[in-house]
């Protein structure tokens, strides 16, 4: 954007990004219909953009409408470009920046929540102070045998960060995590 | 097959596929036919109301149908089978993408029970074509194929036009169901805006009323909006009495013979158009997406202007260039509310725009399009301006491939109507033109159609010479054949110390002869006093023409924003010694080469 340029004896002019880098959570409501997922991820890499965290589902059965949450990092230029060439495909009704807009509802963020499985295997001291602190972390055991646990925990992902570093030393053998779902907080829809 | 617009009735597939083509009001498909769209090319053997154009191949088809859509105003139609033909397609795809050009591609494919299989002439054609498409659908179920059909005519010519890809397994083609006629409702998520808001149209106008230096660059979208902006964009020219620039999509929406007229702008734009999109006040820019040919270094693009930028996509605006007014609508639309708040709020003093005027005559002094002519060798500027002077006052639509000969064509041929002129911009497709002429032939029979071509890139689609003979398209193929793909060449002597890699072909075909191969004419011109007589010649001729005419082989095209520099730092003709053309790119320049 009327950056700075660097000669780069090619026929192409580059510039040179001068904005600092911001993470966004976006909300996009699309038609369920094939090939729709693919639309999104191929625009973020066909035009270069990134994607820290993505889930898709159905959300209104009788409509066939799913909701996309995708948190993304980019300058303020290129999440504004995201945005609108997201609502530029034909099977997307709505596109959300979930954190510009909790900024305009005088919020720090948006509501966002992450869902994750984390299967921990040992015995003794180690096996005690899991459960502990599973405990302490609100986290609920959905599986367990004399030799393992699953802990099914949901929260910040920082919160999720934060318990699977401190699982690693305890046995930890495997992660799944949803990804992030978000809205805004208040009683206005999307 | 019934006449006019259909009912609800049972048909199979591919009577379909044909009966939304009559109900779209679709005259000509250009296509190429293989085991994937059998049955299609029976039902269209079986009726007489829409005249299928055979090609050689199926690029050929995409840029033909791209010609006509571009000649026309209306959708381009394609067919073409599954796996080779639906990859064939995607050049001419990317380029309708690029230049916003509505094009609708029917592709054959395996039958549903096959796909995945890696099954015969199978390919992923909504996958591969995902990207380089407007919309696209995969349709496996025969009562959804009308109604894919009719959305995919919607969605190809509404809000900023594109290409879309329907494609059909062969199972569902023979496969019975209902057909449904076009209807007005589209779906819910897609509803481009057309119409402008007001509070940033009025500010705009005020903004427009006091600048002292404005303006107007206008691009493709003037055109793709239809006739009637072109006419309302003259009528805010003369209400307004600023001058205008337009980008190679845009040439003839404005008048070249026009007072306000200040010639192309951008890399081989001419000086006074660039240098007044330099030193502008207030910048208006009407359908046109600031594409880095336009902009050269964007650090130093127009630094003292307020700008405007009215694009019927939302994703144009602030996209390279920050926009101090964004309008988002149709073209025609906004410059309809321009005029009409012109007229009912501003008080116009064109005195006050003199000062900007004389300064404009100062640039247009330098005359940057000035060549030397030479008395024993064809200028290839001095043949494009002949060829514009012979063809005054017909009835004439201009193609041309990429390279020099296309910025010498954009340069030196002078365009007054909208939709005569037919270039490939976005994707700079080589071996467009050639096709795309057969196209605008076949939407206009008795129109005078001339391909201007470049030796090497008139022989990526020659084949359709074959498809021209057989259909009795006249086009002319006017090549400026210098031995050289002279814009690779161009670029190697400022960029790669005059090493010319692979630029010159050694072994050229013999064009006359070609062309009596393939049942058409040919022309060989070498010397400038012979060249009227030949041009005549191949106008008069009621068959296609292959000319081939010899220029001056290492003529360059200038003047030029040379890489990483402004508008104002163009190198003109008169300048580009040797020695200037090899300093073009400074040090700092050359070292990252």
């Amino acid at each position: 954007m009327n950056a700075q340029l660097q000669p780069t004896g090619s026929a192409y002019f580059i510039a040179k990004e001068t904005q600092a880098s911001e993470n966004h959570t976006l909300s996009v409501l699309v038609d369920n219909e094939p090939g729709v997922l693919a639309r999104v991820i191929g625009l973020f890499s066909g035009r270069g953009y990134n994607i820290e965290s993505l889930t898709v589902s159905e959300t209104e059965h009788e409509t066939h409408l799913s909701r996309i949450t995708i948190v993304t990092s980019g300058t303020p230029h290129v999440l504004e470009q995201i945005k609108h060439q997201l609502e530029r495909i034909v099977p997307v009704h709505r596109v959300v920046d979930l954190t510009v807009r909790s900024r305009e509802l005088g919020q720090e963020r948006p509501l966002e929540r992450e869902l994750a499985l984390i299967k921990v295997s040992g015995t003794g001291d180690a096996r005690v102070e899991a459960l502990r602190l599973a405990d302490a972390f609100r986290a609920h055991v959905v599986d367990a045998n004399t030799e393992h646990f699953i802990f099914q925990i949901t929260g910040k992902s920082s919160k999720i960060d934060q318990f699977i570093a401190i699982m690693r030393p305890l046995g930890l053998i495997e992660i799944c995590r949803t990804g992030v779902a978000a809205m805004n907080r208040g009683g206005q829809g999307m | 097959m019934s006449n006019g617009q259909s009912e609800r009735r049972e048909m199979t597939g591919a009577e379909m596929v044909v009966q939304a083509l009559i109900d779209n009001g679709v005259e000509h498909v250009f296509g190429y036919p293989g085991g994937a769209v059998l049955p299609i090319y029976d039902e269209i053997f079986q009726q007489d109301q829409v005249n299928h154009i055979l090609v050689r191949h199926e690029q050929g088809a995409g840029h033909a149908a791209e010609g006509y859509a571009r000649s026309t105003g209306k959708a381009g139609v394609m067919l073409v089978t599954s796996g080779p033909g639906a990859t064939n397609a995607v050049t001419p795809l990317q380029d309708a993408l690029m230049d916003s050009i509505p094009l609708v591609c029917i592709t054959g494919q395996v039958p549903t029970s096959l796909i995945g299989s890696d099954g015969f002439q199978e390919c992923d054609t909504v996958g591969i074509t995902r990207p380089c498409t407007k919309h696209n659908w995969l349709v496996k179920d025969v009562n959804n194929l009308a109604k894919t059909l009719h959305e995919a005519f919607h969605i190809a010519t509404t809000g900023r036009p594109g290409p879309v890809v329907v494609d059909i397994p062969k199972d569902v083609q023979f496969a019975k169901g209902i057909y449904v006629p076009p209807q007005t409702a589209p779906r819910t998520s897609y509803h481009p805006k057309v119409q402008g808001d007001l509070d940033r149209i009025k500010p705009a106008v005020e903004l427009m009323a006091g600048a002292k230096k404005p303006i107007l660059y206008t691009g493709g979208g003037v055109i793709n909006s239809g006739p009637e902006a072109s006419h309302l964009l003259r009528e805010l020219v003369e209400l307004t009495g600023f001058p205008i620039t337009s980008t190679l999509m845009g040439l003839g929406s404005y008048p070249a013979s026009g007072k306000n007229w200040l010639g192309m702008l951008g890399m081989h734009g001419t000086f006074e158009a660039n240098m007044a999109m330099h030193d502008c006040d207030v910048m208006v820019c009407i359908g046109a997406r600031f594409d880095d040919r336009i902009t050269g270094r964007l650090d130093a693009f127009s630094p003292n202007s307020k700008k405007i930028h009215i694009d019927i996509d939302p994703s144009s605006i602030n996209k390279n260039v920050r926009a101090d007014i964004g309008i988002i609508g149709d073209c025609g639309r906004v410059l309809e509310d321009m005029v009409r708040l012109w007229r009912a709020t501003v008080k116009s003093d064109k005195k006050a725009l003199h000062p900007w005027w004389e300064q404009i005559a100062r640039w247009r002094a330098r005359d940057s399009l000035a060549y030397k002519t030479n008395p024993d060798v064809i200028m290839p500027q001095y043949a494009i301006e002949r060829l514009f002077e012979l063809t005054k006052g017909k009835d004439t639509y201009i193609t041309t491939e990429v390279g020099q000969h296309q910025m010498w064509a954009a340069q030196y041929f002078h365009f007054d109507e909208p939709n005569r002129w037919m270039t490939s911009g976005g994707l700079g497709t080589m071996g467009y033109g050639l096709p795309a002429a057969l196209g605008v032939q076949i939407a206009h029979p008795d129109a005078l159609v001339i391909d201007i071509a470049g030796d090497a890139s008139v022989q990526m689609t020659i084949q359709e010479m074959s498809a021209a003979v057989q259909h009795n398209a006249p086009i002319k193929i006017f090549i400026l054949n210098n031995q050289y793909m002279g814009m690779v060449r161009q670029w190697q002597q400022l960029l790669h110390g005059n090493r010319l890699s692979h630029s010159y072909t050694e072994a050229m075909p013999d064009f006359v002869k070609l062309a009596e191969a393939y049942g058409g004419h040919g022309i060989r011109c070498e010397k400038p006093g012979e060249l009227d007589d030949a041009i005549r010649e191949m106008i008069s001729i009621n068959k296609p023409v292959l000319f081939d005419c010899h220029v001056a082989a290492l003529a360059n095209c200038f003047p030029m924003i040379p890489s990483g520099k402004a508008h104002n730092e163009m190198l003109l003709p008169d300048e580009a010694t040797d020695e200037a053309v090899a300093n073009a790119i400074d040090a700092k320049g050359r070292e990252l080469v």
